[in-house]
């Protein structure tokens, strides 16, 4: 336990429970993970490293993260400068989203922010393109994707405007029966 | 309104005590009344839903917070007027107290400047941020969900230009209820509750004023809100980190300043309880997470074989979950008790293996079919003896054996029905399956969770699959053409499975009838004895199958044909069941008149030994194992649901071996060496077959329901199948099954198991109600033998046997009387007593046999608080208790009477007479 509690300081751990849905363990274990991503770069004493940032193409070896189709969009969301960098605090972060004790809400606005690809604040008909590009993998037909677009449009924009804003995608999410088990990764 | 002007006035002489001009704030008052009423639908609003979402926070016990809201949202009609003059005084008083201290950094001005930056940051986190604090909870709870998009959209509309109105609006609204509550607390003389601390800290401390206080039990709140909250927030993790501390030191600060002494001390106490509670909270929700067993495996499953295959083993683990509370309800308030405190193994007839069969009672073969020394053991319902009380706790097993019977139906019949419930109020939200096919499978089809390579393979084909399924969905639906001649399939499949189902129904009914013909005959080839078995295992093998080609025509979604494949072949097996219990019932029946005339053999056997015996001393000593008995009907059906069980284990087990493993094997490796490709040619590998494991799951338990009645170890048996059955199904489906062509998600189908669960539990709770209801219990076996049978039979003969009995024995006392009188001993008495039973019981020969047999009950009653019971009851079979010489008898019943104490109704009368002197 000792060498354990030593990473961080009681105060800093307490924080961290505070901040994230995780249990002291869970935020060691998740420390550890970040280490061994990078041994020579993260201290193994958190204190050193409240400003290391690992590139994000390392935390995307993960094997929870490498076959996920959005994971270097899932990264840019989550890491706080935009020079493709990540802190243990944005990992944290990251990983108190995606765990399963997270409310709906919070996730479903992270969601809308993973799916927006073109970061406008919308969900337009070009992000959900690349997303079927990314899920099927050029399998559809240009007409297949075309339906599959409009029918997307079609179902969930409400305010008519031709794209899905927040609130629609929100409307939408919140009733899928699978979005809370499959938006989620067990760390 | 009165009241309403009254708190004004109070309100203002208060502020005129801070030294605010209240002149000033008037006209601004009146002026911005109208604007204020504008809001004031606004902020009703979220404060209703804060309401209620404080009533939910059940997890967040803190009393301020919810009295507080409470207050608020009762106050605010009437402070309205009020709001703006407030907010101004406090402003002031902010800007008093700014120099006081230096964590008053975060006073109104500063803080309204870091949500206008805030707002320009990000206006959408904003938004979202402030939605969080309302909706969170509700959210949680998916409640209104057409409200939520309401508010929302209002939220879009007014949230950026009011954002920040609304918020010092609120700000100094709920300040004013503070103080105005605080008000007419000293009207009456400090009657306000949530401000008592403040109030009385106000009074002995001339540094703070009243004003500041409620400002700062005010803040103080907002801050623990946001501490408990804060990760909900979607902010990003440093943000949270200063936010946090931020709000800790100042809750630290002036959460003591509060209170004082005794108060304050209780205060932190109470602090320090609460984190302990949400921790104690967080780690045992996480110990309950990780108690739940297979959760791993079952995770692997279903990333490899979909949401389908694993909804089998939830379903599994689900079942092995009730069976394990079935099974401590029957071994540790049955089975072990009777095993611990009853009678040993060969004391009396029904715990003894009889003589003829002791030969071959170890033998395997006998074992294997339950004969032998397993059939006359705990695990069956012969063995339980009809004791009343048994042990020295004075243990009902009878009544706790009944007892579990009902508790074990009414305990599966609640947990079915309670998760049913809940899984319809899970899925309650998605009725409108329709609305966003697409969307869903867009944005909700890829599982974060896969992180194997080739399940992330399988993931991307199945989701281009289902795509294109949807596709091809959406084009017909518009393209309509087909509709008739799909209608028309529909109708013929159907048609077809109903022409099915109702031949081989007929089938069975014709193989029944036949073979009840058989039952005249004497010699049975083997045919003919095993026709029903053979016919059975021939639809059983045969029709799912055909149906399933049948089903073929219909087309449906592979989500639905599974349904309509498990309601078709449980129609097919009820056909199974239907023939099983109509065989046991035959069977029950020629059990019956076979214990008749045993019953009568015994009976005449009785009567001459009681013929024999009248003038010798001692009791004949039969051994139990050559007693005649009664084949014992229950016992029997207990036999052949537990036969029917393991048989059913076997054939499960054998098939996955043959039918997946070693036709896996040899696809595997065969395939080298053949002339086409085996693995994606003819045979291939097997899919899991869900529909006809979960039916076989379902049947199994309903044997289980019906069989543990009559066999509490069967439940023992299916703990262990269960256990089995996960492990080595688990280790099948991973090893030698492929994922299904058409991968579909199971939500919702868990639902369809239970309602087959329940319909098969009320399937099988009907016959064992009626043979509990229409057939009599053994005579000489169970825990319901003589007492229900001396209820059936002997009810009219003893109550006039008693009279008998009890003038005789007036008689006895009588004489004991003037024996006493002659002032003897009381063992010269007894050898009189001795002297003039035997005579007794002569004189009760002629009386019909029921009366020998009404006498037992009794007698056993009075004999269990003795321990001597088993020198006395034991070697004799119980009928022989009754009309037995009573030498024994009175010898063991002296000592014992005092203590038992039992009221020997009729012929033990005379013993109070004795013990009283």
């Amino acid at each position: 336990m000792g060498s354990k509690q030593s990473i961080f300081t009681e105060e800093q751990l307490d924080e961290y429970q505070d901040c994230t849905v995780f249990t002291r363990k869970e935020i060691l274990r998740l420390y550890h993970r970040y280490h061994s991503l990078a041994p020579e770069i993260v201290p193994c004493h958190f204190n050193d490293c409240a400003d290391i940032k690992l590139p994000l193409e390392l935390i995307s070896e993960m094997p929870e993260l490498k076959e996920n189709p959005f994971h270097q969009k899932v990264l840019q969301v989550f890491s706080e400068d935009k020079q493709n960098k990540m802190s243990f605090n944005d990992f944290l972060n990251m990983f108190s989203i995606l765990s399963d004790l997270t409310p709906q809400h919070l996730k479903a606005h992270y969601a809308f922010k993973v799916y927006d690809f073109n970061s406008d604040n919308f969900i337009c008909q070009s992000d959900v393109e690349v997303m079927l590009a990314k899920l099927t993998g050029d399998e559809l037909s240009d007409e297949e994707v075309q339906l599959v677009c409009n029918k997307v449009m079609e179902e969930g924009d409400l305010d008519g405007d031709g794209k899905l804003s927040f609130t629609d995608f929100e409307y939408m999410i919140t009733r899928a029966p699978d979005f809370m088990s499959t938006f989620h990764i067990r760390i | 309104m009165v009241n309403t002007n009254k708190t004004k006035k109070n309100n203002r002489e208060d502020l005129e005590k801070i030294g605010i001009q209240i002149d000033a704030d008037e006209t601004t008052d009146t002026a911005e009344e109208e604007d204020d009423d504008n809001e004031e639908e606004d902020i009703k609003q979220p404060a209703k839903i804060r309401k209620k979402q404080n009533n939910r926070k059940s997890s967040k016990p803190s009393d301020e917070d919810e009295d507080n809201s409470d207050e608020d949202t009762k106050l605010k009609a009437r402070n309205n007027r009020r709001r703006l003059p407030v907010q101004n005084g406090i402003r002031k008083n902010k800007n008093d107290k700014d120099d006081e201290s230096d964590e008053e950094k975060s006073t109104d001005t500063a803080k309204n400047s870091r949500t206008k930056a805030r707002n320009k940051d990000n206006g959408k986190g904003e938004e979202s941020d402030d939605n969080s604090e309302l909706e969170g909870e509700n959210k949680k709870t998916r409640k209104n969900p057409v409200h939520n998009n309401n508010r929302n959209n209002r939220n879009n509309a007014n949230k950026r230009q009011k954002d920040e109105d609304n918020k010092k609006v609120k700000q100094a609204n709920s300040r004013g209820n503070r103080k105005g509550e605080k008000d007419n607390g000293k009207d009456k003389k400090k009657k306000g509750k949530s401000s008592s601390s403040s109030s009385s800290s106000s009074d002995s401390e001339d540094t703070l004023s009243e004003g500041e206080l409620a400002k700062v039990l005010e803040e103080v709140e907002e801050k623990k809100m946001l501490i408990a909250a804060i990760r909900t927030k979607a902010w990003r993790m440093k943000r949270k980190l200063t936010t946090l501390k931020e709000s800790q030191e100042f809750v630290e600060k002036f959460e003591g300043a509060l209170g004082k002494g005794k108060g304050r001390k209780f205060y932190a106490y109470k602090v320090m309880m609460m984190k302990k509670w949400i921790k104690f909270k967080r780690d045992f929700e996480n110990f309950k997470t990780s108690c739940i067993p297979w959760e791993m495996k079952i995770k692997e499953i279903e990333s490899h074989f979909g949401s389908s295959v694993a909804s089998y083993f939830i379903f599994l683990r689900w079942l092995y979950g009730i069976n394990l509370v079935l099974f401590s309800l029957t071994f540790g308030l049955v089975v072990i008790p009777e095993v611990l405190m009853g009678l040993p193994y060969g004391s009396i007839p029904r715990k003894t293996v009889p003589r003829k069969e002791q030969p071959t009672a170890m033998d395997f073969s006998v074992l294997w079919e339950f004969g032998g020394y397993i059939k006359y053991s705990a695990l069956f319902y012969g063995y339980y003896n009809n004791e009343r009380m048994i042990g020295v706790f004075k243990y009902r097993l009878p009544l706790s054996y009944f007892m579990v019977g009902v508790g074990s139906f009414g305990y599966s019949l609640m947990v079915v029905i309670r998760t049913m419930a809940r899984n319809a109020r899970e899925n309650g939200i998605d009725g409108d399956d329709g609305d966003f096919n697409f969307s869903w499978k867009m944005f909700t089809s890829w599982d974060y969770l896969i992180g194997n390579p080739e399940t992330a393979d399988n993931k991307f084909a199945s989701i281009t699959t289902s795509f294109k399924e949807s596709i091809v969905d959406e084009e017909e639906s518009q393209k309509d053409e087909n509709i008739h001649l799909r209608r028309f399939l529909i109708v013929l499949a159907n048609f077809l499975i109903f022409c099915c189902l109702a031949g081989s129904g007929y089938l069975i009914f014709y193989v029944v009838k036949k073979s009840q013909t058989y039952s005249t005959l004497e010699e049975l080839t083997w045919y003919q004895k095993n026709e029903i078995d053979i016919v059975m295992a021939l639809l059983g093998m045969f029709v799912p199958p055909l149906f399933e080609t049948i089903a073929g025509l219909e087309n449906y979604h592979p989500r639905i044909a599974l349904k309509w494949q498990l309601w078709r072949m449980f129609a097919l097996f009820l056909g199974n069941l239907y023939t099983f219990l109509l065989a046991l019932i035959d069977q029950v029946n020629a059990q019956l008149a076979e214990e008749e005339s045993i019953k009568n053999k015994t009976l005449a056997m009785v009567n001459s030994f009681n013929f024999t015996n009248s003038t010798s001393e001692s009791i004949p000593a039969i051994d139990p194992a050559d007693f005649p008995r009664g084949p014992c009907w229950e016992t029997g059906v207990g036999l052949e649901f537990t036969k029917l069980t393991v048989s059913d284990i076997l054939v499960t087990y054998g098939s996955i071996l043959v039918g997946d493993f070693l036709r896996a094997l040899f696809v595997r490796f065969i395939n080298y060496c053949w002339c086409w490709d085996l693995e994606y040619g003819f045979p291939s590998y097997t899919e899991f077959d869900i529909s006809g494991n979960v039916l076989g799951l379902i049947f199994n338990q309903g044997m289980i329901w019906m069989g543990t009645f009559y066999s509490p170890g069967l439940i023992g048996i299916n703990i262990l199948r269960l256990l089995t059955s996960m492990y080595f199904q688990c280790w099948a489906v991973m090893c030698c099954n492929v994922p299904q062509s058409r991968v579909f998600k199971a939500s919702g189908s868990n639902n369809f198991y239970m309602s087959l669960l329940l319909l098969i539990l009320f399937l099988s709770l009907l016959p064992v109600i009626y043979t509990i209801m229409t057939f009599t219990p053994s005579f000489d076996c169970g825990p319901f033998s003589l007492a229900i049978y001396y209820l059936n039979a002997t009810s009219k003969t003893y109550e006039t046997a008693n009279l008998e009995l009890k003038r005789k024995m007036q008689m006895l006392r009588d004489e004991q009387k003037n024996r006493r009188n002659n002032k003897y001993t009381v063992n010269p008495m007894l050898q009189d007593l001795e002297d003039l039973l035997p005579n007794n019981a002569n004189v009760n020969k002629p009386e019909s046999n029921q009366i020998v047999i009404g006498k037992q009950p009794n007698e056993a009653t009075r004999a269990n608080g003795k321990h001597g019971k088993e020198m006395t009851l034991a070697p004799p079979p119980p009928r022989m208790v009754v009309t037995k010489p009573p030498n024994p008898r009175q010898v063991s019943h002296i000592p014992g009477q005092p203590r038992s104490g039992t009221p020997g109704s009729g012929p033990r009368r005379p013993s109070p007479g004795q013990s009283r002197h």
